[in-house]
């Protein structure tokens, strides 16, 4: 099994090692024991992220019809977020303990005073429109402006996140996971705009999706062909199919959003088509992820160099 | 009046090369640290039955059965082969700089006075995080609990002078507990004495990318044949670049926000 060929008669040939070796096969790490909450919970915070944003910009130039659905949209994305994360603890009762600390090392940390700052503000926002004259359309103002500055790190933290793992696919993508999850939330927060609000309103939800598919496509395609090795989670098997999805369903979603500057219904179809790429995305990225941890070839081999 | 010294950094050396897969040491953890069994699970890997390091498995014996060129006949490929066993006691590397205990948002992770890494089980949460940080694949989730549990060095034995249970039990002193600088130059005398092309050192280097182990191997193969990572790396090292890049995608974020919205009017 370990016997070096030797040819007839001849000097030693050191046959090049056609498998690496591992401890039968068995892989190296352990896979994440996050279920589908997880990538649930990057594409909802990536949402609500994009849409805070949407929603600042629609109240700072007049469109209110936006800047309500946004504010809504944040609302719905950031209560399902905190669902998705509490559910996925092996405690759900102990959610509170995450708060016990403030660790820079752990992204975690980082996130979760983030989403609870940046939920504080969004929920803020969304709840003045109930009553969107006088002091508490200055309040919701205010604190909507809070919610979008905190809204790019919200949705780019998560790519830290995931990249600070020892699962290969994930680490090696470390670059390219923040511009992917960028792009992915402005594109679903766009996409809000485009399903919600009337056409006239439109014009910036359209360049948003056309900007957010442009990043998100581009740093997809890097982390699929740049890595080596390690791109392969991302272009085979489950994660493969999750991700070729999402790149058709974010340029239809795209051309749909230039096309449909007239059409309402063009103009929905094409947000829901953001909306299903955004989340293909983000379950592409954790399958592939995952995947790299189940074969003990993507920990050898990038290790052996 | 005289000032406490800290404790020395304490730890592991297992030296494979005397190991003879006797399993004391899984029995002796399991039966101190109040393990749970996790059912019989025959896996047709040699004598091992256990499989990996897990929430319920602190120390794992790993089996290798090798077949070794013939040495009555080196170059007949087809000549009956030698064959050799290869034995080998895994356990929690407590690193330098431990990946699991960097990312625990909860701070149930926690780094004792002996330099030794330990979760808390009264503050974990069970996230996960910690999971999927370990470059060797260490600690895990148990199911039913909800937490996460590895091996705590027998933080409970040892502050009170004892050794741990695995170390207690082992019978060929493969499993060797001590101060961790000491551990070292005696796993450097064995490999010299041993005087094996194939045995290394593993985890001994305070200049590897998880800053040296706290537990340590004397190996008789490269490491992937354990199951080990040839040169793991703990992900937090590069958690400065990885901000840097998300704050950068951030900013171009809320760039393409301020040009779709500007310059157009409703």
């Amino acid at each position: 099994m370990n016997r070096p060929a030797r040819e007839h008669g001849g000097e030693d040939v050191q046959v090049p090692r056609a498998e690496f070796r591992s401890y039968y096969g068995r892989p190296i790490l352990k896979a994440p024991v996050w279920k589908h909450d997880v990538p649930a919970y990057l594409f909802t915070g990536g949402l609500a992220a994009g849409s805070a944003l949407l929603a600042a910009g629609a109240d700072l130039t007049g469109r209110p019809n936006t800047r309500r659905a946004a504010r809504l949209a944040a609302l719905g994305a950031l209560g399902a977020s905190t669902y998705f994360l509490i559910n996925d603890l092996g405690r759900p009762e102990r959610f509170h303990h995450m708060l016990r600390v403030a660790k820079p090392t752990s992204p975690m940390s980082v996130g979760t005073w983030l989403l609870s700052a940046f939920g504080g503000a969004a929920s803020l926002a969304a709840t003045t429109e109930a009553r969107h004259r006088g002091w508490t359309a200055r309040a919701g103002r205010a604190a909507g402006l809070g919610a979008a500055a905190l809204a790019p790190g919200l949705a780019t933290y998560t790519a830290v996140l995931v990249a600070d793992t020892a699962a290969p696919s994930w680490h090696a993508a470390r670059a390219d996971l923040p511009f992917a999850f960028a792009g992915s939330a402005l594109a679903s927060g766009a996409a809000v705009g485009l399903i919600a609000a009337p056409v006239r309103e439109g014009g910036p939800a359209r360049t948003l999706a056309v900007a957010g598919v442009a990043l998100e496509v581009a740093a997809t395609h890097r982390i699929e062909t740049g890595l080596g090795l390690l791109g392969e989670p991302y272009r085979t098997g489950k994660a493969g199919r999750l991700l070729r999805a999402a790149r058709a369903l974010n340029l239809a979603g795209a051309a749909g959003a230039v096309l449909g500057r007239r059409s309402r219904v063009l103009s929905a179809l094409s947000g829901a088509a953001l909306l299903a790429g955004s989340l293909a995305t983000r379950f592409g990225v954790f399958e592939a992820g995952v995947a790299s941890t189940k074969d003990p070839k993507y920990v050898v081999e990038p290790q052996r160099g | 009046m005289t000032v406490e010294q800290p404790p020395r950094r304490m730890g592991f050396f297992t030296d494979t090369s005397v190991c003879i897969g006797c399993k004391a040491c899984e029995v002796a953890c399991k039966e101190w640290n109040a393990v749970p069994a996790d059912g019989l699970d025959l896996l047709g890997m040699s004598f091992d039955n256990t499989g990996q390091l897990d929430a319920n498995s602190w120390r794992h014996v790993a089996f290798i059965e090798q077949t070794l060129p013939s040495s009555a006949d080196p170059d007949d490929p087809h000549a009956p082969g030698d064959m050799r066993w290869l034995m080998m006691s895994d356990v929690c590397k407590h690193c330098t700089h431990a990946a699991c205990l960097d990312v625990c948002p909860t701070g149930s992770l926690m780094r004792t006075e002996f330099d030794t890494v330990i979760v808390q089980a009264d503050i974990c949460n069970g996230c996960g995080y910690c999971v999927s940080a370990c470059p060797y694949g260490v600690i895990a989730r148990r199911e039913g609990d909800g937490r996460v549990w590895k091996c705590t060095l027998c933080y409970d034995r040892i502050g009170d002078g004892l050794q741990p249970a695995c170390a207690t039990a082992c019978p060929t002193q493969s499993i060797q507990y001590g101060p961790l600088d000491e551990l070292r130059e005696r796993a450097q005398v064995r490999l010299e004495q041993l005087d094996r092309p194939e045995a290394r050192l593993y985890g001994h280097d305070p200049d590897d990318g998880v800053g040296g182990q706290g537990a340590f191997f004397l190996l008789l193969d490269e490491p992937e044949v354990y199951g080990l990572p040839p040169a793991p790396v703990a992900s937090t090292r590069d958690l400065p670049q990885m901000w840097k890049r998300a704050g950068l995608a951030a900013l171009t974020m809320a760039a393409a926000v301020a040009v779709s919205f500007l310059g157009r009017k409703p």
